[in-house]
């Protein structure tokens, strides 16, 4: 058990959670989370939003009720989290950019740190898409000295693929894909973070399958991380 | 000294916790996160004869105290489970259940004679799987579907066999009395139930497949109910599952007559929930003074 040191709500039904002890885990992974015993019965897979020496932080949107229990941890509160679970992004370099939409950019940002510190990576852009508040944009604005943010509309408008080596993106599913379609031909790799609903969340029980073209993927172990030509069709 | 060793059949396990099958995929990732060597058992994912790539769309969907799920079998195949996965759990000091699955009586009885090569414990027959159209279940539905597989079955192997019944068969005592005829060293009941869920925007099933399985608490006073009848009209020893999820849970079920458990849906709540569970069971057994389990076994 592990315990919460705040839990804001930092935009409209979204909150920031930062939980005390020592963490592992690497950019694109997430944690199994729940704050209660029994009931609801399975556990919430939430991205790693930040880990620093002493604490681990998520950021989450309130969508049912896993989550609004979530939203109720006070100060001190107890939570259970297993984790790092999944492959994460891989290691980059050269020219990368990050496309978040929405609540997508909550792994964004523990990814963004990575490789604005990365010897490898000669330049970061991050572009922000959000329906109408942008989420935690000032702490995005530290790491990158190109952050773009579009409200309302279409971020992955924004992004020229052809001015990257790697983009990795995570939000919307038709986000997603419609930016992996528009990279098809460029010079960019895109990597985009699936999400499936989990039980196990460690490979054990095959009921968070992606369908790619090198066959069925279990999201929680072999994701949520795939190349873009792996699972959409070009 | 509480001693949780328990005797089914032929085989002796050193406590009564089996992982139920498809919860616990072939061990390697729970054994990962910890010590795998405490658990009595493990009951391998459903295997058979092919590789089979599983349900499409939506697999998993959570109810009040319990998941549906819609996997639909997916496994590597026989061949590949021997090569691959089997080597891992053969270097576990824990009993092994192989459980097969299939389509026609052939498919089962290729499956079977295959595994009964290798070094495994015992054959897990799955005739109760709600999940795949074209059989399993259909198996385990009437008492002569039942009796013509087990005999197969049975026929197949030298292993010790038990038959994994379902909640949806017409009647679960009369299987179990088939299963004993034909020659089965035991049973595990029950598998998931039939069930369904709506996706009302859609205005259609969560699931492509229409129907998926029940598992969790929400079917626990089921199990146990289908295995109190059970073990009061057979003599092989049970296995009891459904919904076990707390030390108490294993109690009721040994109380109606179970000689050991299986642990499925609770691993999703907590990797390491079948530890928790023995420690309060040792605790149970050291406060109520019992030295076996034998002693409560079936006293209802
Ligand atoms: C790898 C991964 C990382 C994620 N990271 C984040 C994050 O950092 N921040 C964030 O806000 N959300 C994240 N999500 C989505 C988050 O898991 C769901 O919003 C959450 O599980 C909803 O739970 P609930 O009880 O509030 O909703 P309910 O709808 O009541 O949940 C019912 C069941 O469906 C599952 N479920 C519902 N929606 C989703 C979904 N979109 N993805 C997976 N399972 C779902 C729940 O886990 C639960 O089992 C992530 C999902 C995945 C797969
Ligand atoms: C995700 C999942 C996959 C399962 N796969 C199998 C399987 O392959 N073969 C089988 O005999 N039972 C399978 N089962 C059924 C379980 O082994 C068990 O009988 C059932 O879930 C009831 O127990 P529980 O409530 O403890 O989970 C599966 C159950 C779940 C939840
Ligand atoms: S959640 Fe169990 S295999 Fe992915």
């Amino acid at each position: 058990m592990a315990k919460i040191i705040s839990n804001r709500e930092i935009a409209p039904d979204t909150y920031l959670m930062a939980v005390q002890g020592k963490y592992s885990g690497k950019m694109g992974q997430f944690y199994m989370l729940r704050s209660w015993r029994f009931y609801p019965l399975l556990s919430r897979p939430i991205s790693i939003h930040d880990i620093n020496d002493d604490s681990i932080s998520f950021l989450y949107r309130v969508a049912g009720e896993g989550t609004v229990l979530l939203s109720q941890l006070k100060t001190g509160d107890e939570l259970h989290l297993e984790g790092p679970f999944g492959n994460g992004f891989p290691e980059l370099k050269g020219k990368v950019a990050i496309v978040g939409g929405g609540i997508g950019a909550a792994p964004l940002y523990y990814a963004a740190k990575a490789l604005g510190s990365s010897s490898e990576v000669e330049n970061l852009d991050i572009y922000l898409g959000f329906r109408e508040e942008p989420l935690r944009l000032e702490a995005f604005e530290a790491l990158a000295n190109k952050v773009r943010v579009q409200l309302g509309g279409n971020v992955t408008e924004l992004v020229n693929p052809n001015s990257y080596d790697y983009i990795i993106t995570c939000g919307p599913e038709a986000m997603m894909e419609a930016l992996y379609k528009k990279s098809v031909g460029s010079s960019a790799k895109v990597y985009v973070s699936i999400e499936r609903h989990m039980a196990c969340g460690i490979g054990a029980c095959l009921v968070c399958t992606c369908e790619t073209k090198s066959g069925n993927k279990k999201v929680c172990k072999d994701g949520p991380v795939f190349l873009g030509e792996e699972v959409y069709h070009g | 000294m509480a001693n949780l060793k328990v005797q089914f059949g032929s085989i002796t396990m050193k406590n009564p916790l089996v992982m139920a099958s498809g919860t616990f995929g072939f061990g390697k990732e729970y054994g990962q996160l910890y010590d795998i060597e405490r658990l009595g058992g493990i009951a391998t994912k459903g295997l058979t004869l092919e590789k089979r790539s599983g349900n499409t769309g939506m697999r998993i969907w959570e109810t009040p105290s319990g998941i549906l799920n819609s996997v639909g079998l997916e496994n590597p195949g026989v061949e590949a489970f021997i090569k691959e996965e089997l080597p891992y759990l053969n270097n576990l000091n824990v009993v092994k259940l192989v459980n097969i699955g299939g389509k026609t009586l052939q498919d089962y009885v290729d499956a079977i004679a295959m595994v009964s090569k290798e070094k495994a414990d015992m054959i897990e027959l799955n005739i109760s799987c709600p999940n795949v159209k074209e059989g399993g279940m259909a198996f385990g539905i009437t008492a002569d579907s039942t009796r013509r597989i087990v005999r197969a079955a049975r026929n197949a192997t030298q292993l010790p066999l038990v038959v994994k019944l379902s909640p949806n068969a017409e009647d679960i005592v009369k299987a179990a009395v088939v299963c004993q005829e034909e020659g089965a060293d035991g049973i595990t009941l029950i598998n998931t139930v039939k069930a369904m869920a709506i996706d009302i925007d859609k205005r259609k099933s969560i699931f492509d497949n229409m129907y998926a399985g029940l598992s969790g608490p929400a079917i626990k006073p089921i199990a146990l109910r289908m295995v109190h009848e059970v073990c009061k009209n057979v003599s092989i020893p049970v296995m009891g599952v459904g919904g076990i999820t707390t030390w108490k849970d294993v109690v009721e079920f040994i109380m109606v007559g179970a000689t050991c458990v299986q642990i499925g849906t609770a691993n999703f709540i907590k990797s390491t929930i079948p530890l928790d569970i023995l420690e309060g069971l040792e605790a149970y057994m050291v406060q109520e003074g019992i030295n076996s389990l034998e002693e409560i076994r079936g006293i209802i």
